[in-house]
């Protein structure tokens, strides 16, 4: 037997649409694959969970129909299955430890996170009313400590930190300077790859938990740490992610029509441009359409300039396929819907018209030389390659750096020269009870690794507001 | 609803000043910042300038044009009524400090946008010339306020309806051939700031302008109100929106302004066909 499929959205039809493309698994089919697990005594499986999740056991109640008892199996760990069973790279985590996948055939793990946290969703349950969540949920945990923490940044590694101390009994508040929770869950991570219903359903998890949230907050000008630190907050978690869009620094780069990948996917998601003009946020979207890079970002912009009307969209990476950063999953969507590839190409110049609009870009041919630091091999320029490509929309998604606004503020906060926060093993960054974790530390990476050190950083916060 | 609308009034046919309850960012604002404002649920981002804040009662002034969808809105609205969001303060606050002499130029709306800065520099003890223009007589805002921080204030109009009959930069020429200034800052149309960095060139004189980009976030995170300051690549939200005026590409800055003009045009029409109301003669 093999990991069972997921249904999609017909290709022809999903690029029409910002509808989600993953369809779920119907229960006939989740009970099915939860069988196929062989309830390993040591389970590997766990062994590649960020946030160790006792998967065997939450599979076991699936088997049993007992979906709400999986899901709270689930919840004892991360706050966020709905968004995890869709964004998680499980087939380097989780899957690929899986007993079975040496045959070739995982247990679709993520598949059955997904599939109980969006049973639960289908009941419609609100997280409101507390008295219709059962006793064994975490929320009735009491607020034993009742101490302040301040959570700087709503994102995967925020959320996880603030559910996490709330269920410990702390008295959690969480600071995001956007209008909306959710950081790269809301802004980044397109309607039809994670549905933000989704999202805003986990954040009520969150909030019903007991975590208090202040929106249109950013640190370092609307408040300081210091301020907040008057204000009785005893800890503060930052966890502002990889904000600082990088740009490739060749000419012609600030001609209309140019986007960094953040300011496309958020005018698309956060501000739903894609319903303009209904909605007051324009975004405009060419024929031709050239995406820099190839990483998630890269294959998620790309198929929302799709959706958004593009006749032809081309990913331009310097590597070659094996070495693209991007989910393979995302991959083979992309190539569905008919994505381009522009392979071992690289722009070195954009020219534009009169008005400042991109017309193109000039790009040259590599050839793939010795391994560089990633251990992946250098792309080296082929002299004499230069070609021409006619674009109208240009999108880069080469990477985000860190944002130094809210270091800037914090003179005796240890950054690197990247601008990401130094953390000692606790997390704990070099200012005595601020802790840090997620992309902001490591550089940019994903929602999961992100939430591992959100629970880390909870729990180290908790030996420090005990000792 | 926090950001709810205290007061409301009318500056002149297209200017509105308003005062919203708005407590955190009141407390922090410094003169040359500036929120993000966000009228409802489907509302987008934009960024205005703060005008005054009042920490004591968390209350800012905002004073805008009519122009696009949102700020034609935004006049629509009454004291009681609420924005779904203002986020701030944003931007570097202004922070020249004590200069001795400094020439502030502004026109159009601008003029809400140099008041503060006007209240800046003479808080630092600085001789405060003030030259404000508007194309005629009754689109003139604030003189009375602005008199108040300035040492001189010269006010032109296009028409000559009131004042000098001349664009801002004549008489910002004939002062600076006259006296020496230690800066000039510029607050107004993009065009006009362009001129008066053109007009203050030749006298090697420091020239501030505070630009007025379409922004989203505006924490860092987008990009897309970047600007090239001296070669460089600079984000108008976190790291201006002050910058030298000499080091500004005016060229670029002008035609990055025009990225969502026609969409901004589709926009305002569609809400002009449901709201005849609103849609008087600029």
């Amino acid at each position: 037997m093999t990991k069972i499929k997921m249904r999609e959205q017909d290709p022809a039809e999903r690029v029409k649409n910002f509808n989600e493309v993953a369809m779920g698994l119907s229960e006939e089919d989740a009970v099915a694959e939860a069988k196929r697990c062989l309830q390993c005594k040591k389970a590997l499986c766990m062994s590649g969970c960020p946030v160790e999740i006792d998967i065997p056991a939450f599979i076991k109640d699936i088997v049993e129909g007992k979906y709400e008892k999986a899901l709270f199996k689930i919840r004892e760990k991360n706050s966020l299955p709905a968004v995890c069973g869709r964004v998680c790279p499980q087939e380097d985590q989780c899957e690929k430890a899986c007993v079975l996948s040496k045959k070739g055939a995982p247990i679709g793990i993520g598949y059955l996170e997904r599939f109980v946290a969006d049973w639960e969703l289908k009941k419609k349950r609100e997280y409101v009313a507390h008295t219709d969540l059962p006793k064994e949920s975490p929320a009735h945990k009491k607020h034993a400590h009742g101490k302040k923490v301040a959570v700087i940044g709503s994102g995967p590694a925020g959320l996880t930190c603030a559910g996490d101390l709330a269920n410990m009994g702390y008295d959690v508040t969480v600071f995001e300077s956007l209008h909306k929770p959710g950081g790269v869950l809301m802004y980044g991570i397109p309607e039809f790859r994670l549905p933000k219903a989704i999202v805003e359903a986990e954040m009520n998890y969150v909030k019903h938990i007991g975590v208090k949230l202040e929106v249109n907050f950013l640190a370092g000008k609307t408040g300081t740490i210091d301020e907040l630190r008057e204000q009785g907050f005893k800890a503060f978690f930052v966890g502002i992610g990889a904000g600082l869009p990088y740009f490739l620094g060749v000419e012609g780069e600030n001609l209309n029509g140019i986007y960094s990948a953040n300011e496309f996917l958020t005018r698309t998601n956060l501000m739903k441009a894609y319903l303009f003009p209904e909605y007051d946020t324009p975004i405009r979207v060419g024929e031709r359409v050239g995406v820099v890079g190839a990483g998630n970002v890269a294959m998620d912009s790309a198929r929302c300039a799709l959706r958004l009307g593009a006749k032809e969209v081309s990913i331009i990476y310097r590597r070659s396929e094996q070495e693209m950063p991007a989910r393979r999953e995302e991959i083979i969507r992309a190539k569905e819907e008919g994505i381009r590839f522009e392979l071992l190409t690289n722009p070195t110049k954009f020219f534009g018209d009169e008005k400042g609009w991109v017309k193109g870009a000039e790009l040259l041919r590599n050839e793939l030389g010795a391994p560089d630091a990633s251990g992946r091999r250098r792309p080296v320029p082929i002299k004499g390659s230069e070609f021409r490509m006619k674009l109208d929309t240009v999108i880069i998604a080469v990477g985000q750096g860190s944002n130094p606004l809210l270091p800037a503020t914090l003179p005796d906060l240890k950054v690197t020269d990247d601008g990401t926060i130094v953390c000692n093993d606790d997390l704990m960054t070099s200012i005595p009870g601020v802790f840090a974790g997620g992309d902001i530390v490591t550089g940019a990476a994903t929602v999961i690794s992100a939430m591992g050190m959100g629970k880390k950083a909870a729990r180290s916060i908790d030996k420090y507001l005990m000792s | 609803m926090p950001y709810k609308i205290l007061e409301k009034a009318r500056l002149n046919s297209v200017v509105w000043k308003i005062k919203v309850h708005a407590p955190t960012p009141a407390k922090a604002a410094r003169a040359g910042q500036f929120i993000i404002l966000r009228i409802d649920e489907k509302g987008e981002r934009i960024p205005l300038t703060i005008s005054d804040a009042d920490p004591a009662k968390g209350v800012l002034t905002i004073i805008f044009q009519e122009a696009g969808k949102t700020t034609k809105k935004m006049a629509a609205m009454k004291a009681g009524d609420s924005f779904a969001d203002v986020f701030g303060p944003l931007g570097k606050a202004t922070h020249f400090g004590k200069i001795g002499k400094v020439v502030l130029v502004a026109g159009g709306v601008g003029i809400a946008e140099i008041l503060p800065v006007a209240q800046y520099a003479k808080t630092c003890g600085n001789f405060v010339a003030t030259i404000i223009g508007a194309r005629t007589k009754e689109l003139l805002i604030l003189e009375d306020e602005l008199k108040k921080w300035s040492d001189r204030l010269i006010v032109t109009t296009d028409d000559g309806s009131y004042g000098t009959k001349a664009l801002v930069t004549g008489p910002l020429k004939e002062l600076l051939e006259k006296e020496k200034f230690g800066l000039c800052y510029c607050v107004g149309p993009d065009i006009m700031m362009k001129f008066v960095a053109e007009t203050t060139r030749p006298f090697g004189l420091k020239t501030f302008v505070s630009l007025d980009a379409n922004m989203v976030d505006a924490t860092g995170m987008c990009g897309t109100c970047r600007v090239t300051v001296g070669g460089k690549t600079r984000f108008t939200c976190v790291d201006g929106p002050e910058f030298d005026a000499h080091l500004v590409d005016w060229d670029e800055f002008l035609k990055r302004q025009k990225r969502f003009v026609d969409e901004e045009k589709a926009s305002l029409a569609a809400f002009g066909e449901q709201h005849k109301e609103c849609m008087h003669k600029v």
